[in-house]
């Protein structure tokens, strides 16, 4: 028999607001096994932790209930709490009478009928708990980061600085991403090429980072500490090894049709090309849709130009399989398509712009070298109109409900720099609210207002229709009542920015856990926010949710130092709540092997002593280091020999039991 | 083919060519267009108070009365289909509204939004299909450019008028091709005429309906068609400055199936 002791927690007045935790208590003394059961205001503290392990010495407990948080709260820490106290730690068991009871219920005596269930339910399984020895399974000391951006790139830097190998997965032929597109940065106005360049390189030439630029992360399996993945290599048809990056080709091939992604479709490039001048690595690559080689199986200039025999019209994508102790996500945003708000006449006006196709039109590098110029007709805009929150803060389905974040900022730069390069212009903002939390960033803000005379509107753009030439703006001002209409020359978008598109299936190979905007989920919202729920799985930059790039550069730091402190570790601790097969009861049906999504289980050919008869039978094996225990293969295996260490089916049943009596 | 057909108190009265035309063009393209026979005005505006429940019980009983013929009721003026629609709508998705209406009704059988609410528009879209207009049609619109002109009624709310997309609809410009007419696109299409307002301040339409008509000229059309009574009499009366002229798109429908002379000529 064991002996058990129960603690209930008030959580403060979390759980005790809704839960009598003292009648808890009092009801589960004389469930079997129990020798003690109270409560605490808060178990969690130093002075509720004491006071289990004082009783676990005391009483001679052998198991403990702590009925309060989620365990995905607080399990890890009563185990530990319990193993300073000499008790096995998978002798603990949580009921959860918060997040599934206290947080749910209104009515306190339902609250306290539903607490005691779950309490007697922990109870029941305690009973048939057996102490469990977790293994070891050792580090690989490499991590793998999936996106070449500003948060990619520098979460990289940092754990090569620590001295950890780290590749760089980045599906465009050049690392740099969304910053590299950008003109000035705020509240500082420093170009973004020139902070942003020098990291590229850095990260280029750092012995301890490989980049693998045009490429993509395949297939993913494995776990913490030992995670595999292939990666697909696309054909450049460049041969990197021979290619001196002098650009002949890009500058010889006849084909110029195709749009400049990285210039937002604002100009064309060349079916051979490379993005842009500062592209790290700086290969070009042939765009198959557009190379007349690759449609008619002509031209072939490239080839024919090429001083160094680079080309390399054969050349296959290659698929590259590589171990890893970590998992880095750093994936990024898109601006939204604009199809849902035609009010706009985006599709229509090529004066009608988004703020990143403004950041090209502004950048020095751009298609206009840095000249503001209509791409309608190549003349100056006299009058501009900025609209924020297209599709951010919107309650509708044609947009996003959340708030983008770095629209206020960016827009206000904008605003200033036109008013400062072009000080003959008229520029309205028209805003729902003006959100510039951050350092110097009100400053920067009411610097657009005061000192460049940025016209701030509050109200919304409702229509932008082309007359003439002219755009005529209609719009509602908010504060005066009054409805506004603007001849325009350019209106610039602040389109609302979402996760790229590419985070989807990732999200899905790693088994990490998104919401409902296509954003990675962290651990914890506010005490493990670089880190996905997923064991070996990091977060860094906007695909965790709308930055900034200071913010984004601090969280890819964090996500760093958390990958540093796990591939630090020779060795990492395994869950030994895994599966197991009864080799007598396996019918050798493969079941478990389809639906074990870590790929743990093996058939092997095995001579079994079935009641002194003996038969060479197909059977099932559990690979211990690769199982993480979900359980998928016990509820599916048909003849029942399938089971799971610490949530086996006798215990389960328990817990049913205790909660039907 | 066979519906209901709510015409409205309007298509009596001021639009006699909308109702007319609509009439005689379903029966040309084999539709048999049955009028409620006791129908009531629809309640003409649509009430934003939501415990208005008075002027929406009129178009409960034609909806009510669609049920019972077939389920599906036609409706061809822009307010009464946008009135018609949302309540039932309403009726549909507002379980209090619902058990008040049928409390006071006490109607033969509970209505409960069953009856599908089509515009003649719709219909045509939906159920005769703009290829098969096409083969109906007889005498093509040739090189002439229409502008369609939605108004407001027909398109928003979007999510309960679900007709088309509110910024960016092309219905009517389907139809105009249809008839072999071109279709002029220009952006103040979905732009309010002015409504209602006209009753009390003669200028906010003048301005509004002045830019519509204005907006179609310079994009080239030289005429515009709509559905809707109150939107054809703000524009009419604000088109002396521009050439374009106004039609309901049933006159263009008609001309279109040989039912009436062309050009306009009345």
């Amino acid at each position: 028999m064991q002996r058990i002791g129960v603690f209930v927690c008030w959580c403060g007045s979390n759980i005790a607001a809704t839960v009598d935790v003292a009648a808890v208590a009092e009801a589960v003394k004389n469930e079997p096994g129990v020798v003690l059961a109270t409560d605490y205001q808060y178990m969690c503290s130093e002075v509720g932790q004491t006071k289990i392990q004082d009783a676990i010495k005391e009483h001679g407990l052998t198991g403990v209930v702590v009925c309060s948080c989620s365990p995905r709260m607080h399990e890890a820490t009563f185990r530990k709490t319990a193993a300073a106290a000499g008790l096995n730690p998978y002798m603990v068991e949580i009921a959860n009478i918060r997040e599934q009871c206290s947080w749910i219920h209104k009515d306190k005596a339902e609250g306290t009928e539903k607490a005691i269930i779950l309490a007697k339910a922990a109870i029941a399984k305690l009973n048939l708990n057996a102490p469990l020895t977790a293994g070891e399974s050792p580090v690989v000391k490499r991590a793998l980061v999936i996106g070449g951006g500003i948060a990619g790139i520098q979460t990289a830097l940092d754990i090569a600085d620590a001295g950890y190998e780290v590749d760089i997965v980045e599906k465009s032929p050049t690392i740099g991403g969304k910053m590299a597109q950008l003109d000035k940065t705020f509240p500082t106005l420093d170009c973004a090429a020139c902070i942003l360049t020098p990291k590229m390189v850095d990260a280029a030439q750092h012995e301890k980072i490989h980049l693998y630029t045009y490429s993509e992360v395949e297939k993913i399996s494995g776990f913490v500490g030992n995670f595999t993945v292939d990666i697909r290599k696309k054909a450049r048809n460049v041969k990197e090894d021979l290619c001196t990056g002098c650009g002949v080709c890009t500058e010889k091939c006849p084909s110029r049709k195709a749009k400049s992604e990285f210039n937002m479709g604002l100009n064309t490039r060349g079916a051979i090309y490379v993005p842009f001048a500062q592209a790290v690595p700086n290969i070009p690559v042939i765009d198959h849709e557009a190379c007349i080689h690759y449609k008619t199986g002509k031209c072939g200039l490239c080839e024919k130009s090429c001083p160094s025999h680079a080309i390399d019209f054969e050349q296959q994508d290659e698929i590259i399989t590589q171990q890893y102790g970590a998992i880095i996500a750093a994936t990024g945003f898109n601006p939204i398509s604009l199809e849902n708000f035609d009010e706009f006449g985006y599709a229509d006006n090529p004066d009608v712009v988004t703020s990143l196709e403004f950041e090209r039109l502004m950048n020095a590098a751009g298609p206009t070298k840095g000249v503001l110029l209509r791409p309608s007709d190549g003349k100056h805009p006299k009058t501009l109109v900025f609209v924020q929150c297209v599709g951010s803060r919107d309650t509708t389905d044609c947009g996003k409900p959340y708030c983008s974040k770095i629209c206020c900022m960016y827009t206000a730069k904008h605003a200033m720099l036109v008013r400062e390069k072009y000080p003959d212009t008229e520029v309205y903002v028209f805003y729902i609210d003006v959100r510039t939390p951050g350092k110097n960033f009100d400053e920067f803000q009411r610097r657009a207002v005061e000192q460049y005379g940025v016209n701030y509107v509050k109200g919304m753009v409702g229509k932008v229709a082309e007359e003439d030439g002219v755009l005529k703006v209609q719009a509602s001002d908010l504060i005066s009542g009054t409805q506004m209409h603007i001849d325009a020359d350019m209106v610039i978008l602040a389109a609302a920015i979402e996760p790229d598109k590419s985070a989807r299936p990732l999200a899905t190979m790693l088994t990490a856990s998104m919401d409902t905007n296509d954003f990675f989920t962290e651990a914890h919202p506010k005490l493990r926010p670089v880190e996905s729920p997923t064991a070996g799985v990091f977060l860094s930059g906007v695909c965790q949710g709308p930055k900034d790039i200071p913010e984004t550069v601090a969280q890819a730091g964090a996500a760093a130092s958390k990958v540093i402190g796990l591939l630090a570790k020779d060795k990492l601790t395994c869950n030994p709540c895994v599966a197991g097969s009864n080799e007598l009861l396996c019918n050798g049906c493969s079941a478990c092997q389809n639906v074990c999504p870590y790929g743990a289980i093996e058939y092997v050919e095995k001579e079994i002593n079935d009641h002194g008869v003996r038969e060479t039978r197909r059977v099932a094996q559990v690979n211990e280091a690769v199982c993480q225990g979900c359980g998928a293969c016990t509820v599916t295996c048909p003849s029942g020999a399938m089971d799971l260490k610490g949530f086996t089916n006798q215990q389960i049943m328990a817990e049913v039991d205790a909660i039907c009596r | 083919m066979k519906f209901s057909y709510y015409p409205g108190c309007t298509l009596k009265t001021k639009a006699k060519e909308l109702d007319r035309y609509a009439r005689e063009s379903a029966q040309a393209l084999g539709i048999d267009l049955c009028e409620l026979p006791e129908w009531q005005c629809c309640g003409a505006v649509y009430p934003m108070a939501s415990d208005e429940i008075a002027t929406k019980l009129s178009a409960v009983r034609a909806l009510a009365d669609a049920k019972k013929e077939g389920g599906e009721l036609v409706t061809l003026c822009s307010a009464c289909h946008h009135v018609i629609k949302r309540v039932n709508g309403d009726m549909q998705s507002n379980s209090d509204m619902r058990g008040k209406v049928n409390r006071y009704l006490q109607l033969e059988e509970e209505y409960a939004g069953e009856t599908t609410v089509l515009h003649y528009l719709e219909m045509l879209r939906d159920r005769v299909g703009w290829s098969e207009l096409k083969k109906k049609v007889t005498a093509p619109l040739k090189g002439r450019k229409i502008g369609a002109y939605y108004g407001c009624l027909l398109l928003r709310p979007a999510k309960e008028m679900q007709f088309d997309n509110p910024e960016n609809p092309s219905i009517l410009e389907d139809f105009i091709a249809a008839i072999g007419a071109t279709p002029v696109k220009y952006p103040y299409r979905n732009e309010c005429c002015g409504g209602y307002v006209v009753v009390e301040d003669k200028e906010a339409p003048k301005k509004k309906s002045g830019n519509v008509l204005r907006s179609a000229e310079k994009h080239g059309a030289e005429a515009v068609v709509t559905a809707c009574p109150l939107c054809m009499y703000n524009l009419e009366e604000n088109s002396a400055e521009t050439g374009v002229s106004v039609y309901y798109f049933t006159e263009l429908l008609a001309e279109a199936l040989g039912l009436k002379k062309g050009g306009g000529a009345q």
